[in-house]
């Protein structure tokens, strides 16, 4: 049988991919437990492998041997397809972004292919389209368990992520004028080189204010603390999940880290130059590109265990009141100084 | 092969579907949606004719048509809204009166 | 490969419209849509439209639909009442004609359609090249720029016409 190299090298690439994405979210979880106890003044997991690195592993081995209970007016339809929606979105979103150069895989391969799914010429709008259906998951998992809190949650959730998106999307937009292109890889390569000799050309120091709107909004999408109404445990027990047990829990669990993982990548190809660094050969780049975005996973849960909530009119007014004439004024400066310097 | 007819016959099939649901549903929010699927089988039609003159025509007018959506359904689910305080039915039969 | 792809995006959204059409519970409707909407972006893809592919499902998918899904659970109405009981002015005789209009519109639609001659799509690099975000820009912002303008005040009023409509009279 003649098997084409290219193509197993693709659905190799889709393997790995997928499963450093679970083992990220495995990560995090122990990364989580460990980084709060600590800000705590405790010592968090540590019974379970070197110092409770095996912890996720346990607690999902717990989760599968658990009773699958479904509550009885719920829908029972969309309450078994709601979590399948959210971790669908969540792993879809992360395939258009680029996490190395291009490799023949020490010539093994006759034309180099890029450590990347699949290369699209609008993967931003991807990104963000998938992003946009990542609400249905918790919408519909809020609407179908049949209880208040859930439903509170979800109301909540669908309200704060379509404020938020605006935001998010117009940070994009900026970046996306800087650099000229929609794809992630030609947005990356444009910040290669440095300017006056050891400063990096990263598009955070062009786009310092839409960095920073893009990791308040991207909070604010992936439901984490400061911005966790739609699961606000002191409100609402445990928001849109409150119903959901075992396995299907769990997947919202795992939606939610990845898309942690996602954001962080995107905010990593955007403004931190994705997978260029000096020193290491081309590669090992992608080396680089793990440091960045655990870097960024590591403020994510820093403020999750520093900041408390915000109270939910709180995140309205800041979001249309203060976010979003923000985004709006960094676009038109960023328009002006593109216009002015061609 | 896939030609510009199968597009056509497929978007007239779509707005036939949609125009249905607008004569026999009883529902407002039903018959809104229904009105979405007519005007996505009309913006089917423009990208696939687009297409085939090789203009971008096409595709600008479907942008057009989705932002008139967007306003349409704000305004038409605004109103449902409204409705359904006065009778507490999403039946566009029981809005016979004139003055409430 | 092209034809097989234009026939399962084509069989999905058919279906999907249908049962929206069809179905008794507002949700699923609005559900089995968001799925038409995928079908039909898959099309555009097949069009070599990728953009209007992403917007369609990043306005219509992510913005329109949430919208409606928001109304259902803010309404809560589970079922739709049965055709006899507000029967006042269409009765079962204004449902049967209805559905009669839509059969015909349906068969004079495909009829009408079925007369043209088949027509291929061009596949030089010209035509391709509509598939390019930079020359929608383009079009967009020059000979289209009257146009969308007028789209922007449409947006605002219908935003102020809804926040006018939906709220509560003190």
């Amino acid at each position: 049988m003649n098997v084409n190299p290219t193509i197993v090298a693709h659905l190799g690439l889709i393997f790995v991919v997928f499963n450093m994405l679970v083992l990220s979210a495995a990560f995090m979880v122990w990364l989580e437990r460990k980084v709060c106890a600590y800000i705590q003044d405790r010592v968090g997991p540590n019974r379970v492998g070197f110092e409770g690195s095996l912890q996720p592993f346990a607690d999902v081995i717990k989760l599968m041997f658990k009773e699958e209970l479904r509550p009885q007016a719920a829908d029972r339809l969309l309450f078994v397809i709601a979590p399948i929606i959210s971790a669908c979105a969540a792993f879809a979103a992360f395939s258009v972004i680029p996490f190395g150069t291009e490799t023949t895989l020490f010539g093994l391969l006759e034309e180099p292919i890029p450590l990347q799914v699949t290369d699209v010429n609008v993967a931003i709008l991807v990104i963000f389209a998938i992003a946009s259906m990542g609400v249905y998951g918790i919408v519909l998992a809020g609407w179908s368990s049949n209880s208040k809190y859930s439903l509170l949650g979800a109301l909540r959730s669908s309200a704060q992520m379509i404020s938020y998106e605006l935001s998010y999307a117009l940070a994009l937009a900026a970046v996306i004028m800087l650099a000229g292109s929609l794809s992630l890889r030609e947005i990356v390569m444009d910040q290669e080189g440095y300017w006056f000799g050891f400063i990096p050309r990263w598009y955070l120091f062009l786009q310092p204010v839409g960095f920073v709107i893009y990791m308040i909004a991207g909070v604010a999408e992936t439901n984490r603390a400061p911005f966790d109404f739609p699961e606000a445990e002191q409100e609402l027990v445990a928001g849109y999940h409150t119903e959901y047990s075992s396995m299907s829990f769990a997947l919202f669990f795992l939606a939610e880290y990845v898309n942690m993982v996602t954001v962080s990548a995107v905010a990593t190809s955007l403004y931190l130059g994705g997978w260029l660094g000096p020193f290491l050969p081309d590669w090992l780049q992608w080396v680089y590109f793990l440091i960045k975005v655990f870097l960024l996973l590591f403020f994510y849960v820093w403020m999750r265990w520093t900041l408390p909530r915000y109270r939910y009119d709180q995140l309205m007014e800041f979001g249309w009141k203060w976010l979003f004439p923000a985004a709006v004024l960094n676009l038109f400066a960023t328009a002006a100084l593109v216009l002015w310097l061609g | 092969m896939v030609s510009l007819n199968h597009f056509l016959i497929l978007s007239g099939v779509l707005f036939s579907i949609g125009t249905a649901g607008v004569f026999l549903r009883r529902n407002l929010i039903t018959v809104l949606l229904s009105i979405e699927v007519m005007l996505n089988a009309v913006n089917l039609t423009f990208v696939a004719v687009g297409r085939y003159l090789g203009t971008v025509d096409g595709q600008i007018i479907t942008f057009f048509v989705m932002t008139v959506a967007a306003a349409e359904a704000a305004i038409g689910l605004a109103l449902v809204i409204t409705l359904f305080r006065h009778r507490e039915t999403l039946n566009p039969d029981a809005y016979t009166a004139l003055k409430w | 490969m092209e034809a097989v792809a234009f026939y399962i995006f084509a069989a999905i959204a058919v279906v999907a419209s249908l049962l929206v059409v069809g179905q008794r519970n507002p949700m699923y409707s609005v559900m089995l849509l968001i799925a038409s909407f995928g079908a039909l972006a898959g099309l555009y893809v097949l069009l070599d439209a990728p953009f209007t592919a992403v917007t369609q499902i990043i306005i219509y998918a992510g913005a329109i639909m949430v919208l409606f899904l928001f109304v259902v659970m803010l309404l809560n109405v589970e079922r739709e009442d049965s055709a006899t009981s507000v029967a006042t002015m269409v009765g079962p005789t204004g449902m049967k004609l209805g559905a009669g209009l839509s059969v015909l519109l349906a068969i004079e639609v495909v009829w009408a359609l079925s007369r043209l001659g088949e027509s291929h799509f061009g596949h030089d690099a010209e035509t391709v090249n509509i598939s390019s975000v930079a020359r929608i820009g383009q079009a967009l912002f020059t000979q289209h720029a009257f146009a969308f303008e007028a789209t922007s005040i449409l947006i605002l009023v219908a935003m102020v016409g809804a926040v006018v409509l939906a709220r509560r009279e003190r």
